[in-house]
Protein backbone atom coordinates (compact mmCIF):
# COMPACT_ATOMS: atom_id res chain seq x y z
CA UNK A 1 0.00 0.00 0.00
CA UNK A 2 2.54 2.40 -1.35
CA UNK A 3 -0.05 5.23 -1.67
CA UNK A 4 -2.38 3.75 0.91
CA UNK A 5 -3.46 5.26 4.24
CA UNK A 6 -1.59 6.03 7.00
CA UNK A 7 1.30 7.54 4.88
CA UNK A 8 -0.16 11.26 4.82
CA UNK A 9 -1.91 12.92 7.43
CA UNK A 10 -5.55 12.01 8.19
CA UNK A 11 -7.92 15.29 8.34
CA UNK A 12 -8.66 14.89 11.95
CA UNK A 13 -5.40 14.08 13.71
CA UNK A 14 -4.80 17.83 12.35
CA UNK A 15 -5.59 18.91 15.95
CA UNK A 16 -7.29 22.05 14.38
CA UNK A 17 -10.68 23.58 13.76
CA UNK A 18 -13.53 25.02 16.46
CA UNK A 19 -12.73 23.36 19.93
CA UNK A 20 -10.31 21.26 19.16
CA UNK A 21 -8.71 21.61 22.20
CA UNK A 22 -11.98 19.07 23.77
CA UNK A 23 -13.06 17.94 20.57
CA UNK A 24 -10.26 15.43 18.78
CA UNK A 25 -12.58 14.91 15.88
CA UNK A 26 -16.35 14.82 14.40
CA UNK A 27 -18.00 12.23 12.96
CA UNK A 28 -21.17 11.63 10.82
CA UNK A 29 -21.93 8.14 9.22
CA UNK A 30 -24.85 7.06 7.27
CA UNK A 31 -26.16 3.88 6.83
CA UNK A 32 -28.13 2.56 3.37
CA UNK A 33 -28.98 -0.49 1.84
CA UNK A 34 -29.54 -1.52 -1.78
CA UNK A 35 -33.17 -2.31 -2.34
CA UNK A 36 -33.40 -5.97 -3.52
CA UNK A 37 -30.99 -7.39 -2.38
CA UNK A 38 -30.76 -9.22 1.40
CA UNK A 39 -29.19 -7.06 4.02
CA UNK A 40 -25.24 -8.92 4.44
CA UNK A 41 -25.91 -10.89 7.17
CA UNK A 42 -28.37 -12.94 5.55
CA UNK A 43 -27.39 -12.07 1.89
CA UNK A 44 -25.65 -15.11 -0.39
CA UNK A 45 -22.04 -14.82 -1.28
CA UNK A 46 -23.17 -14.14 -5.20
CA UNK A 47 -25.35 -11.66 -3.61
CA UNK A 48 -22.54 -9.86 -1.54
CA UNK A 49 -20.85 -9.84 -4.36
CA UNK A 50 -22.59 -8.26 -6.69
CA UNK A 51 -23.32 -4.83 -4.24
CA UNK A 52 -19.59 -5.15 -4.08
CA UNK A 53 -19.62 -4.45 -7.73
CA UNK A 54 -22.48 -2.11 -7.88
CA UNK A 55 -21.33 0.70 -5.01
CA UNK A 56 -17.73 -0.10 -7.49
CA UNK A 57 -19.69 1.28 -10.27
CA UNK A 58 -21.15 3.75 -8.02
CA UNK A 59 -18.31 5.37 -6.91
CA UNK A 60 -16.47 5.49 -10.10
CA UNK A 61 -18.78 7.25 -11.48
CA UNK A 62 -20.57 9.80 -8.52
CA UNK A 63 -16.18 10.48 -7.75
CA UNK A 64 -17.15 11.08 -4.15
CA UNK A 65 -14.02 12.55 -3.39
CA UNK A 66 -11.23 14.21 -5.22
CA UNK A 67 -9.17 10.64 -5.19
CA UNK A 68 -9.86 7.64 -3.80
CA UNK A 69 -8.60 4.34 -2.62
CA UNK A 70 -10.72 0.74 -3.61
CA UNK A 71 -9.77 -1.40 -1.03
CA UNK A 72 -10.72 -5.57 -1.40
CA UNK A 73 -10.72 -6.71 2.25
CA UNK A 74 -10.06 -9.81 0.78
CA UNK A 75 -6.97 -9.08 -1.06
CA UNK A 76 -5.80 -7.01 2.16
CA UNK A 77 -3.49 -8.69 4.40
CA UNK A 78 -4.18 -8.25 8.03
CA UNK A 79 -1.71 -6.14 9.22
CA UNK A 80 -2.91 -3.52 6.81
CA UNK A 81 -6.59 -4.29 8.14
CA UNK A 82 -5.51 -3.27 10.99
CA UNK A 83 -4.16 -0.20 10.16
CA UNK A 84 -7.25 1.03 8.98
CA UNK A 85 -8.95 0.14 12.00
CA UNK A 86 -6.85 2.49 14.09
CA UNK A 87 -7.11 5.12 12.01
CA UNK A 88 -10.81 4.72 12.28
CA UNK A 89 -11.98 4.04 8.56
CA UNK A 90 -12.98 1.08 9.34
CA UNK A 91 -14.68 -1.57 12.01
CA UNK A 92 -12.75 -3.92 13.85
CA UNK A 93 -16.09 -6.19 12.60
CA UNK A 94 -15.40 -5.38 8.55
CA UNK A 95 -11.57 -6.35 9.16
CA UNK A 96 -12.76 -10.09 10.17
CA UNK A 97 -14.88 -11.04 7.44
CA UNK A 98 -13.28 -13.16 4.46
CA UNK A 99 -16.64 -12.84 2.61
CA UNK A 100 -17.00 -10.05 -0.57
CA UNK A 101 -16.54 -7.07 1.24
CA UNK A 102 -14.57 -3.22 0.39
CA UNK A 103 -14.04 -0.34 1.54
CA UNK A 104 -13.56 3.23 -0.35
CA UNK A 105 -11.15 5.93 1.07
CA UNK A 106 -10.68 9.17 -0.01
CA UNK A 107 -6.85 9.99 0.02
CA UNK A 108 -4.92 11.10 1.31
CA UNK A 109 -6.23 13.34 4.54
CA UNK A 110 -9.24 10.28 4.46
CA UNK A 111 -11.86 12.79 5.14
CA UNK A 112 -14.18 9.77 3.71
CA UNK A 113 -14.98 5.95 3.91
CA UNK A 114 -17.29 3.92 2.64
CA UNK A 115 -17.73 -0.04 4.12
CA UNK A 116 -19.17 -2.29 2.30
CA UNK A 117 -21.18 -5.12 3.02
CA UNK A 118 -20.37 -4.35 6.83
CA UNK A 119 -24.04 -4.66 8.62
CA UNK A 120 -25.58 -2.79 6.06
CA UNK A 121 -24.66 -2.83 2.79
CA UNK A 122 -23.45 0.61 2.81
CA UNK A 123 -22.03 2.84 5.67
CA UNK A 124 -20.82 5.84 4.60
CA UNK A 125 -19.02 7.84 7.25
CA UNK A 126 -16.74 11.29 7.12
CA UNK A 127 -14.79 12.47 9.99
CA UNK A 128 -13.21 15.87 10.65
CA UNK A 129 -10.73 17.80 12.73
CA UNK A 130 -12.63 19.84 15.48
CA UNK A 131 -15.96 20.61 16.11
CA UNK A 132 -16.84 20.50 12.87
CA UNK A 133 -20.56 18.47 12.64
CA UNK A 134 -22.66 20.61 9.64
CA UNK A 135 -19.98 21.00 7.27
CA UNK A 136 -18.94 17.01 7.87
CA UNK A 137 -23.08 15.91 7.61
CA UNK A 138 -22.72 18.67 4.56
CA UNK A 139 -20.14 16.92 2.83
CA UNK A 140 -21.89 13.43 3.57
CA UNK A 141 -24.67 14.96 2.46
CA UNK A 142 -23.37 15.36 -1.14
CA UNK A 143 -21.73 11.71 -0.88
CA UNK A 144 -25.05 9.84 -0.42
CA UNK A 145 -26.71 12.30 -3.16
CA UNK A 146 -24.61 11.24 -5.60
CA UNK A 147 -24.09 7.16 -5.07
CA UNK A 148 -27.98 7.49 -4.52
CA UNK A 149 -28.67 8.47 -8.04
CA UNK A 150 -26.93 5.76 -9.20
CA UNK A 151 -28.09 2.85 -6.51
CA UNK A 152 -31.64 2.36 -5.38
CA UNK A 153 -31.60 2.59 -1.72
CA UNK A 154 -34.22 0.56 0.45
CA UNK A 155 -36.87 3.02 1.74
CA UNK A 156 -39.87 3.63 3.17
CA UNK A 157 -42.18 6.16 3.46
CA UNK A 158 -42.75 5.44 6.98
CA UNK A 159 -39.41 4.03 8.32
CA UNK A 160 -36.95 5.81 6.06
CA UNK A 161 -33.84 4.35 5.62
CA UNK A 162 -34.15 0.45 6.21
CA UNK A 163 -31.06 -0.84 7.98
CA UNK A 164 -29.83 -4.80 8.62
CA UNK A 165 -30.85 -3.18 12.51
CA UNK A 166 -33.67 -1.32 13.42
CA UNK A 167 -32.21 1.06 16.00
CA UNK A 168 -30.57 2.24 12.75
CA UNK A 169 -33.54 2.80 11.05
CA UNK A 170 -34.99 6.43 9.59
CA UNK A 171 -31.96 9.08 8.88
CA UNK A 172 -29.92 6.00 9.49
CA UNK A 173 -27.48 8.57 10.70
CA UNK A 174 -25.41 8.24 13.08
CA UNK A 175 -23.21 11.56 14.85
CA UNK A 176 -20.73 11.71 17.10
CA UNK A 177 -17.61 13.62 18.35
CA UNK A 178 -14.44 12.17 20.33
CA UNK A 179 -13.77 14.10 23.30
CA UNK A 180 -10.94 14.74 25.44
CA UNK A 181 -11.91 15.00 28.81
CA UNK A 182 -9.04 14.89 30.95
CA UNK A 183 -9.57 17.44 33.54
CA UNK A 184 -13.35 16.16 34.52
CA UNK A 185 -11.20 13.17 34.97
CA UNK A 186 -8.85 14.34 37.38
CA UNK A 187 -11.33 16.35 39.29
CA UNK A 188 -13.88 13.35 39.22
CA UNK A 189 -16.63 14.81 37.27
CA UNK A 190 -16.70 12.49 35.04
CA UNK A 191 -19.19 9.90 35.72
CA UNK A 192 -21.77 12.79 36.11
CA UNK A 193 -21.03 13.04 32.33
CA UNK A 194 -21.47 9.75 31.89
CA UNK A 195 -24.80 9.92 33.52
CA UNK A 196 -26.54 12.97 31.92
CA UNK A 197 -25.63 11.75 28.75
CA UNK A 198 -27.16 8.27 29.35
CA UNK A 199 -30.16 10.13 30.22
CA UNK A 200 -30.23 12.08 27.04
CA UNK A 201 -30.40 8.56 25.57
CA UNK A 202 -26.95 9.24 23.98
CA UNK A 203 -23.87 6.61 23.80
CA UNK A 204 -20.50 6.88 25.20
CA UNK A 205 -17.57 4.94 24.32
CA UNK A 206 -14.16 4.48 24.77
CA UNK A 207 -11.32 5.22 22.03
CA UNK A 208 -11.60 1.83 20.27
CA UNK A 209 -15.79 2.63 20.02
CA UNK A 210 -18.12 -0.22 20.59
CA UNK A 211 -17.33 -2.41 23.58
CA UNK A 212 -14.55 -0.05 24.10
CA UNK A 213 -13.36 1.10 27.95
CA UNK A 214 -12.37 4.77 27.70
CA UNK A 215 -8.62 5.03 27.83
CA UNK A 216 -6.62 7.69 28.14
CA UNK A 217 -9.49 10.34 29.01
CA UNK A 218 -10.74 9.70 25.01
CA UNK A 219 -14.93 9.62 25.52
CA UNK A 220 -16.62 9.17 22.28
CA UNK A 221 -20.27 10.49 22.49
CA UNK A 222 -23.03 9.41 19.97
CA UNK A 223 -26.68 9.85 18.57
CA UNK A 224 -28.63 6.55 19.39
CA UNK A 225 -32.45 7.76 17.85
CA UNK A 226 -32.53 7.74 14.48
CA UNK A 227 -36.52 7.88 13.90
CA UNK A 228 -38.68 10.68 14.36
CA UNK A 229 -36.15 13.33 14.16
CA UNK A 230 -34.79 15.01 11.04
CA UNK A 231 -31.15 15.31 10.35
CA UNK A 232 -30.90 18.78 10.94
CA UNK A 233 -32.27 18.84 14.35
CA UNK A 234 -30.07 16.21 15.60
CA UNK A 235 -27.61 17.41 14.20
CA UNK A 236 -27.95 21.39 15.93
CA UNK A 237 -29.35 19.01 19.13
CA UNK A 238 -25.82 17.80 19.40
CA UNK A 239 -23.82 20.61 18.21
CA UNK A 240 -25.01 23.42 19.48
CA UNK A 241 -26.73 22.29 22.97
CA UNK A 242 -25.02 19.12 23.60
CA UNK A 243 -21.51 18.85 22.98
CA UNK A 244 -20.99 22.39 23.98
CA UNK A 245 -22.00 22.00 27.60
CA UNK A 246 -19.41 19.44 27.99
CA UNK A 247 -16.69 21.47 26.46
CA UNK A 248 -17.81 24.39 28.86
CA UNK A 249 -18.10 21.53 31.90
CA UNK A 250 -14.29 20.45 30.97
CA UNK A 251 -13.14 24.07 30.48
CA UNK A 252 -14.04 24.54 34.13
CA UNK A 253 -12.65 22.04 35.71
CA UNK A 254 -9.10 22.86 33.64
CA UNK A 255 -9.39 26.54 34.80
CA UNK A 256 -10.00 25.20 38.35
CA UNK A 257 -6.87 22.83 38.45
CA UNK A 258 -4.53 26.00 36.73
CA UNK A 259 -6.11 28.20 39.68
CA UNK A 260 -6.42 26.17 42.55
CA UNK A 261 -4.16 23.25 42.21
CA UNK A 262 -1.73 24.19 39.82
CA UNK A 263 1.12 22.13 41.31
CA UNK A 264 -1.05 18.87 40.81
CA UNK A 265 -1.94 19.69 37.54
CA UNK A 266 1.56 20.40 36.46
CA UNK A 267 2.91 17.53 38.40
CA UNK A 268 0.88 15.47 36.18
CA UNK A 269 2.06 17.07 32.96
CA UNK A 270 5.70 17.14 34.00
CA UNK A 271 5.78 13.37 35.28
CA UNK A 272 3.84 11.88 31.68
CA UNK A 273 6.62 13.87 29.17
CA UNK A 274 9.38 12.79 31.31
CA UNK A 275 8.17 9.14 31.45
CA UNK A 276 7.44 9.39 27.91
CA UNK A 277 10.83 11.14 26.95
CA UNK A 278 12.91 8.33 29.25
CA UNK A 279 10.67 4.97 28.94
CA UNK A 280 12.26 2.52 27.24
CA UNK A 281 9.18 0.15 27.47
CA UNK A 282 5.79 1.60 26.87
CA UNK A 283 2.29 -0.32 26.80
CA UNK A 284 -0.58 1.32 24.98
CA UNK A 285 -2.49 1.77 27.33
CA UNK A 286 0.15 3.49 29.30
CA UNK A 287 1.09 5.80 26.61
CA UNK A 288 -2.46 6.56 25.84
CA UNK A 289 -2.83 7.92 29.26
CA UNK A 290 0.47 9.94 29.04
CA UNK A 291 0.00 11.19 25.52
CA UNK A 292 -3.42 12.48 27.22
CA UNK A 293 -1.84 14.44 29.93
CA UNK A 294 0.76 15.86 27.58
CA UNK A 295 -2.28 16.95 25.22
CA UNK A 296 -3.70 18.53 28.57
CA UNK A 297 -0.73 20.46 29.09
CA UNK A 298 0.20 21.73 25.77
CA UNK A 299 -3.57 22.80 25.97
CA UNK A 300 -3.20 24.59 28.86
CA UNK A 301 0.23 26.18 28.08
CA UNK A 302 2.01 24.69 30.14
CA UNK A 303 3.93 22.60 28.58
CA UNK A 304 6.64 23.91 25.68
CA UNK A 305 7.89 22.68 22.77
CA UNK A 306 5.22 20.25 22.02
CA UNK A 307 2.09 20.77 19.47
CA UNK A 308 -0.87 18.99 19.65
CA UNK A 309 -0.93 17.95 16.24
CA UNK A 310 2.63 15.95 16.98
CA UNK A 311 0.38 14.00 20.33
CA UNK A 312 -2.04 13.12 17.89
CA UNK A 313 -0.19 11.86 15.40
CA UNK A 314 1.50 9.99 18.19
CA UNK A 315 -1.34 8.46 19.28
CA UNK A 316 -2.51 7.06 16.43
CA UNK A 317 1.49 5.98 15.40
CA UNK A 318 1.87 4.37 18.86
CA UNK A 319 -1.00 1.70 18.00
CA UNK A 320 -0.04 -1.76 17.57
CA UNK A 321 -0.90 -2.11 13.90
CA UNK A 322 1.31 1.08 12.83
CA UNK A 323 4.39 -0.13 14.71
CA UNK A 324 4.38 -3.04 13.20
CA UNK A 325 3.92 -1.25 9.55
CA UNK A 326 6.70 0.88 10.26
CA UNK A 327 8.97 -1.79 11.48
CA UNK A 328 7.69 -3.50 8.33
CA UNK A 329 7.14 -6.77 10.58
CA UNK A 330 4.90 -8.78 12.91
CA UNK A 331 6.48 -7.50 16.51
CA UNK A 332 5.07 -9.37 20.03
CA UNK A 333 4.23 -7.21 22.94
CA UNK A 334 7.15 -7.09 24.16
CA UNK A 335 8.89 -6.20 21.36
CA UNK A 336 6.28 -3.44 20.62
CA UNK A 337 6.43 -2.44 23.64
CA UNK A 338 10.31 -1.09 22.69
CA UNK A 339 9.20 -0.26 19.65
CA UNK A 340 6.90 2.50 21.37
CA UNK A 341 8.79 3.88 23.85
CA UNK A 342 11.65 4.13 21.27
CA UNK A 343 9.40 6.00 18.84
CA UNK A 344 8.09 8.20 21.61
CA UNK A 345 11.12 9.07 22.38
CA UNK A 346 12.72 10.30 19.00
CA UNK A 347 9.95 12.47 18.42
CA UNK A 348 9.30 14.23 21.92
CA UNK A 349 13.48 14.45 21.80
CA UNK A 350 14.11 17.89 23.56
CA UNK B 1 -11.95 6.71 43.53
CA UNK B 2 -10.35 3.37 42.74
CA UNK B 3 -12.67 0.17 42.42
CA UNK B 4 -14.14 -1.43 45.38
CA UNK B 5 -13.04 -4.85 44.30
CA UNK B 6 -9.78 -6.00 46.61
CA UNK B 7 -6.97 -5.72 44.73
CA UNK B 8 -8.44 -3.51 41.17
CA UNK B 9 -6.58 -0.71 40.54
CA UNK B 10 -8.91 0.72 38.18
CA UNK B 11 -11.37 3.81 38.71
CA UNK B 12 -14.48 3.08 39.52
CA UNK B 13 -17.20 4.57 37.04
CA UNK B 14 -20.25 2.11 37.99
CA UNK B 15 -22.18 3.37 41.71
CA UNK B 16 -24.71 1.12 42.83
CA UNK B 17 -26.83 1.41 46.33
CA UNK B 18 -27.80 -1.79 48.00
CA UNK B 19 -30.18 -2.19 50.65
CA UNK B 20 -28.64 -4.77 53.21
CA UNK B 21 -30.50 -6.06 56.35
CA UNK B 22 -32.02 -2.39 56.84
CA UNK B 23 -28.74 -0.39 56.02
CA UNK B 24 -27.99 1.61 52.63
CA UNK B 25 -24.63 -0.50 51.30
CA UNK B 26 -22.71 1.82 48.44
CA UNK B 27 -20.54 0.48 45.72
CA UNK B 28 -17.93 1.81 43.19
CA UNK B 29 -16.82 -0.64 41.09
CA UNK B 30 -14.89 -0.05 37.74
CA UNK B 31 -16.74 -1.65 34.94
CA UNK B 32 -14.99 -4.79 33.88
CA UNK B 33 -15.83 -5.80 38.07
CA UNK B 34 -19.35 -4.52 37.42
CA UNK B 35 -19.68 -6.99 34.80
CA UNK B 36 -18.46 -9.60 36.70
CA UNK B 37 -21.09 -9.01 39.20
CA UNK B 38 -23.87 -9.04 36.83
CA UNK B 39 -24.59 -4.98 36.80
CA UNK B 40 -25.56 -4.23 33.55
CA UNK B 41 -23.67 -1.12 32.31
CA UNK B 42 -26.11 -0.16 29.69
CA UNK B 43 -23.88 1.93 27.22
CA UNK B 44 -21.13 -1.14 26.52
CA UNK B 45 -23.62 -3.33 26.02
CA UNK B 46 -23.51 -4.15 21.91
CA UNK B 47 -27.14 -3.24 19.97
CA UNK B 48 -27.64 -6.67 19.68
CA UNK B 49 -27.98 -7.65 23.25
CA UNK B 50 -29.74 -4.72 24.40
CA UNK B 51 -32.30 -5.86 21.05
CA UNK B 52 -32.88 -9.49 21.70
CA UNK B 53 -33.16 -8.93 25.94
CA UNK B 54 -35.86 -6.28 24.64
CA UNK B 55 -37.92 -7.95 22.04
CA UNK B 56 -38.45 -10.61 24.57
CA UNK B 57 -39.77 -8.22 27.44
CA UNK B 58 -41.74 -6.71 24.78
CA UNK B 59 -43.46 -9.58 23.01
CA UNK B 60 -43.39 -11.84 27.01
CA UNK B 61 -41.43 -14.46 25.19
CA UNK B 62 -44.27 -15.37 22.59
CA UNK B 63 -45.31 -12.68 19.72
CA UNK B 64 -48.47 -12.27 19.31
CA UNK B 65 -49.10 -12.07 15.91
CA UNK B 66 -45.71 -13.45 14.48
CA UNK B 67 -45.93 -16.66 15.60
CA UNK B 68 -42.88 -19.22 16.12
CA UNK B 69 -43.08 -20.45 12.74
CA UNK B 70 -43.96 -16.63 11.22
CA UNK B 71 -41.01 -15.74 8.59
CA UNK B 72 -40.38 -13.09 5.72
CA UNK B 73 -41.93 -14.19 2.57
CA UNK B 74 -38.53 -12.62 0.63
CA UNK B 75 -35.83 -13.84 2.94
CA UNK B 76 -37.40 -16.47 5.03
CA UNK B 77 -35.91 -15.02 8.07
CA UNK B 78 -37.91 -16.01 11.34
CA UNK B 79 -39.03 -13.94 14.64
CA UNK B 80 -37.08 -15.82 16.30
CA UNK B 81 -34.12 -15.57 14.35
CA UNK B 82 -34.11 -11.65 14.33
CA UNK B 83 -34.80 -12.31 18.11
CA UNK B 84 -31.84 -14.01 18.51
CA UNK B 85 -29.70 -11.86 16.34
CA UNK B 86 -30.75 -8.36 16.21
CA UNK B 87 -30.52 -7.90 12.52
CA UNK B 88 -33.43 -8.40 10.12
CA UNK B 89 -32.69 -10.13 7.11
CA UNK B 90 -34.11 -8.10 4.10
CA UNK B 91 -36.14 -4.42 3.83
CA UNK B 92 -39.31 -6.90 3.63
CA UNK B 93 -38.83 -7.98 7.15
CA UNK B 94 -40.10 -4.29 7.97
CA UNK B 95 -43.20 -5.16 6.17
CA UNK B 96 -43.45 -8.82 7.19
CA UNK B 97 -43.12 -7.94 11.31
CA UNK B 98 -44.61 -4.73 10.79
CA UNK B 99 -47.02 -5.32 14.12
CA UNK B 100 -44.23 -6.77 16.42
CA UNK B 101 -41.71 -4.37 15.03
CA UNK B 102 -43.78 -1.50 15.60
CA UNK B 103 -43.66 -1.20 19.43
CA UNK B 104 -39.95 -2.56 19.83
CA UNK B 105 -39.07 0.70 17.12
CA UNK B 106 -40.96 3.06 18.72
CA UNK B 107 -39.51 2.01 22.21
CA UNK B 108 -35.75 2.10 20.80
CA UNK B 109 -35.95 5.61 19.44
CA UNK B 110 -37.66 7.44 22.36
CA UNK B 111 -41.42 7.29 20.80
CA UNK B 112 -40.59 8.08 17.09
CA UNK B 113 -42.73 6.56 14.80
CA UNK B 114 -42.47 8.05 11.63
CA UNK B 115 -39.28 8.74 9.55
CA UNK B 116 -38.60 12.91 9.14
CA UNK B 117 -35.89 13.75 7.24
CA UNK B 118 -33.64 13.36 4.35
CA UNK B 119 -35.57 10.83 1.14
CA UNK B 120 -34.14 9.82 -1.96
CA UNK B 121 -34.00 12.30 -4.24
CA UNK B 122 -34.89 9.99 -7.47
CA UNK B 123 -38.33 10.23 -9.43
CA UNK B 124 -38.72 13.93 -8.38
CA UNK B 125 -38.59 13.80 -4.83
CA UNK B 126 -41.69 11.11 -4.68
CA UNK B 127 -40.44 9.71 -1.30
CA UNK B 128 -39.78 13.07 -0.08
CA UNK B 129 -43.48 13.26 -0.54
CA UNK B 130 -44.68 9.75 0.44
CA UNK B 131 -42.73 10.60 3.60
CA UNK B 132 -44.97 13.38 4.40
CA UNK B 133 -48.44 11.64 3.44
CA UNK B 134 -47.27 8.71 5.43
CA UNK B 135 -46.95 10.65 8.60
CA UNK B 136 -49.90 13.07 8.18
CA UNK B 137 -52.10 10.16 8.13
CA UNK B 138 -50.52 8.78 11.49
CA UNK B 139 -50.95 11.63 13.08
CA UNK B 140 -54.97 12.39 11.93
CA UNK B 141 -55.36 9.02 13.00
CA UNK B 142 -53.73 9.66 16.75
CA UNK B 143 -56.11 12.77 16.66
CA UNK B 144 -59.11 10.73 15.92
CA UNK B 145 -58.43 8.55 19.10
CA UNK B 146 -57.31 11.78 21.22
CA UNK B 147 -60.61 13.53 20.20
CA UNK B 148 -62.63 10.06 20.78
CA UNK B 149 -60.50 9.62 24.52
CA UNK B 150 -61.56 13.61 25.04
CA UNK B 151 -57.68 13.85 25.81
CA UNK B 152 -58.03 17.04 24.68
CA UNK B 153 -54.41 18.63 25.25
CA UNK B 154 -52.88 16.06 23.21
CA UNK B 155 -55.10 16.65 20.46
CA UNK B 156 -54.39 20.15 20.42
CA UNK B 157 -50.83 19.20 20.06
CA UNK B 158 -51.69 17.09 17.39
CA UNK B 159 -53.41 19.71 15.63
CA UNK B 160 -50.44 21.68 15.53
CA UNK B 161 -48.38 19.67 14.99
CA UNK B 162 -50.78 18.92 11.72
CA UNK B 163 -50.62 22.45 10.94
CA UNK B 164 -47.07 22.52 11.20
CA UNK B 165 -46.53 19.69 8.19
CA UNK B 166 -49.18 21.18 6.51
CA UNK B 167 -47.72 24.56 6.27
CA UNK B 168 -43.98 23.36 5.19
CA UNK B 169 -43.25 22.83 1.43
CA UNK B 170 -43.76 19.10 0.24
CA UNK B 171 -40.59 17.09 0.00
CA UNK B 172 -37.88 16.89 2.03
CA UNK B 173 -38.95 20.16 3.60
CA UNK B 174 -36.41 19.33 6.10
CA UNK B 175 -33.58 19.10 4.04
CA UNK B 176 -33.40 21.17 0.97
Amino acid sequence: MGRGPGNGGAEWIRGAGRDADVVMSSRVRLARNVAGVPFPNAAKREDRRLVVDMVRAATAEARPAESTLWVDMNECPPLERSVLVERHLISKEHAKGAEPRAAVISGPEEWLSIMVNEEDHLRIQVMRSGLCLSEAFAQIDAVDDGLERRLTYSFSPRFGYLTACPTNVGTGMRVSVMLHLPALKITGEIDKVRRAAKGMNLAVRGFYGEGSDAVGDFYQLSNQTTLGKSERDLLDDFERRIVPEVIDYERHAREALMKKRRVVLEDKVQRAIGLLRHARMLGADEALQLLSHVRLGVSLGVLDGVDVTGVNQLILDTQPAHLQRVAGREMDQSERRVARATLVRERLAE
Amino acid sequence: MTCDTEGCPNEATVSETVIRGGKRVEKHLCEQCARKQGLVVQQHVPISELLSKFVVQQSGGAPKSAEKSAHCPACSLTWAQFRQNGVLGCAECYRAFESDLSPLIERAHEGGTHHVGKAPRRAGGAAAAQVVQTRLAAIRRELEQAVAAEQYERAARLRDELRKIGDAPRGGAEEN
